[in-house]
């Protein structure tokens, strides 16, 4: 099981959480101006990263909030975990673990 | 290839077998190739013997970063059916179930194949209702499945508890005769040694690192960690990695990878006779013919590529299997492990060709490719072939997603995948 380090309760164990697919997957502000070539990849298309991943997880049976993560999927080691709404930490974070 | 048969059993009897051929040769990589399959499992392998055999390519290699049958082909929990809902799943696993039944046959080596029953249970009212209009549907399509009252379902798996005082009772089953089991390593080396004895490549130790692409985008060879391979098609059999391999020819996919788990019991004797399997609280098991109970897990809640996944996941599953066979509540577990699975968002695969001139992709099996193995290889080989999709595979296309026509087995399987 995973510890997970929820940017507002501190490190909690995997099952409190729940995780939300690929992070800063951005919907379009009007969904009738886009193609379906855009409106497909928003839906369906996705990164699957094998090494660092940005993901969404929710601390449901925590603060239940909403929260970002970067994971390496090779090793399931947490880089970082940030605040929804702030950007990607940057390389040197990644560099840094 | 020295043909399996009593007659050769008994002959290298008398010589102390030591005079049996290798069962493929260790090819080492050519300059070029007709065709390149990334990926040696099962998938892979059958889709090699399948052009050399129905479609006349011979100059064709099978490229396996590891060792043949390493991946999911050598993780799954061996189970084989095909009541699906929708008829494009009924038809594609349907053409796999009947290729399994002369399969052995075909390439000379026995792959186990036992057609012991598929045992569904339903837990609640919801779960009875699919499981019959999933009976009426496959009726509808010529694919066998019954429904069994929990006194019948007892009586064809004499294991299982139906007492009412079960958290989950069991309110019945819906029965698939000629689904059942068939041995993963056999099938993954009895293709490579048919498709060798057909004059395919089958290289292992060697990962695709690059994917190149002339002027008009066409394919026209790939980077291995052995050298430069020229080839005009390129057949991607990748599972979990999928899209890693497909990104190299800069392709986004809709796939998502899993880790999902499997584990084994200590042998015993002959005790449990068919497949069961409980969606919703989520256990399968079967019996080897080694003795082992062949226990399958859920997947991890989130992407990886670890192979192994996390021991809570077990735990929910091995709680489900004891109260289903209380029977079997001090055994104990040999051995767990995990495979990367690609989960596609409507579960459906992708047997495709794609936007990229001679690149092909099947993928998306998500938690259900082994019972494809053979439909999958034959018809992923006939697309590679032809260019264009057999009547079978062709809703399984990569435009589905942009253009709505999803083929929705998740909804369809109630499954908390």
């Amino acid at each position: 099981m995973l510890l997970i380090t929820c940017p507002f309760c501190g490190p909690r164990p995997e099952l409190e959480f729940g995780y939300a697919g690929e992070a800063h997957v951005v919907r379009a502000q009007d969904p009738r101006e886009v193609s379906d070539s855009q409106w497909t990849e928003y839906l369906y298309q996705r990164s699957n990263v094998r090494g660092v991943h940005a993901e969404r997880w929710r601390h449901a049976h925590g603060c239940a909030q909403f929260f970002n993560a970067l994971r390496d999927t090779t090793t399931d080691h947490f880089v970082a975990t940030y605040r929804i709404g702030e950007s990607r930490p940057d390389a040197a974070v990644e560099a840094g673990r | 290839m020295q043909r399996f048969s009593a007659f050769a059993l008994v002959k290298h009897a008398l010589s102390g077998h030591q005079h049996w051929q290798p069962q493929w040769r260790d090819a080492t990589p050519k300059p070029a190739y007709d065709a390149v399959i990334v990926g040696g499992g099962g998938h892979g392998l059958g889709a090699a013997y399948y052009l050399a055999k129905e479609h006349g390519l011979r100059n064709i290699a099978v490229l396996e970063k590891g060792w043949i049958g390493g991946g999911n082909t050598g993780r799954n929990t061996t189970i084989i059916r095909s009541n699906y809902l929708f008829d494009e799943s009924a038809a594609l696993y349907d053409h796999a179930l009947k290729l399994w039944e002369g399969l052995s046959q075909d390439i000379n080596y026995n792959v186990m194949f036992s057609q012991r029953g598929v045992l569904m249970l339903a837990h609640n009212v919801h779960d009875e209702q699919s499981f019959k209009r999933h009976i009426h549907a496959n009726r509808l399509n010529g694919v066998d499945n019954e429904w069994l009252t929990p006194a019948q379902a007892k009586e064809f798996c004499p294991p299982l508890n139906i007492s009412g005082n079960m958290r989950h009772p069991v309110l019945g089953a819906a029965l698939q005769r000629r689904a059942g089991t068939a041995r993963h390593d056999a099938v993954a080396w009895g293709y490579a040694r048919a498709a060798d004895a057909l004059g395919v490549d089958i290289i292992q130790n060697c990962e695709v690192t690059a994917i190149h692409r002339d002027a008009f985008g066409h394919v026209t060879g790939v980077t291995t960690s052995r050298g430069e391979i020229a080839t005009r098609k390129i057949g991607v059999s990748a599972a979990g990695n999928s899209s890693v391999v497909m990104g190299m020819a800069g392709l986004r996919m809709p796939l998502e990878s899993f880790p999902l788990q499997a584990l084994v019991s200590e042998p015993i004797k002959p005790i449990f006779p068919c497949v069961v399997m409980s969606n919703t609280i989520h256990a399968y098991m079967s019996q080897s013919d080694k003795g082992e109970l062949v226990i399958g897990a859920g997947t991890d809640a989130y992407t990886s590529y670890t192979q192994r996944g996390a021991l809570h996941i077990s735990a929910h599953t091995l709680e489900a299997i004891c109260e289903l066979f209380p029977d079997f509540r001090r055994m104990r577990m040999l051995r767990n492990w995990g495979g990367i699975v690609d989960v596609t968002p409507d579960r459906s695969p992708i047997i495709a060709k794609t936007p990229v001139p001679g690149l092909y992709v099947n993928c998306g099996w998500g938690t259900g490719g082994f019972k494809a193995t053979p439909g999958a290889a034959h018809l992923f080989a006939w697309t590679i072939a032809r260019g264009e999709p057999h009547t079978i595979n062709a809703p399984f296309n990569l435009e589905r997603f942009a253009r709505g026509m999803l083929i929705d087995e998740a909804a369809a399987a109630a499954v908390a995948h």
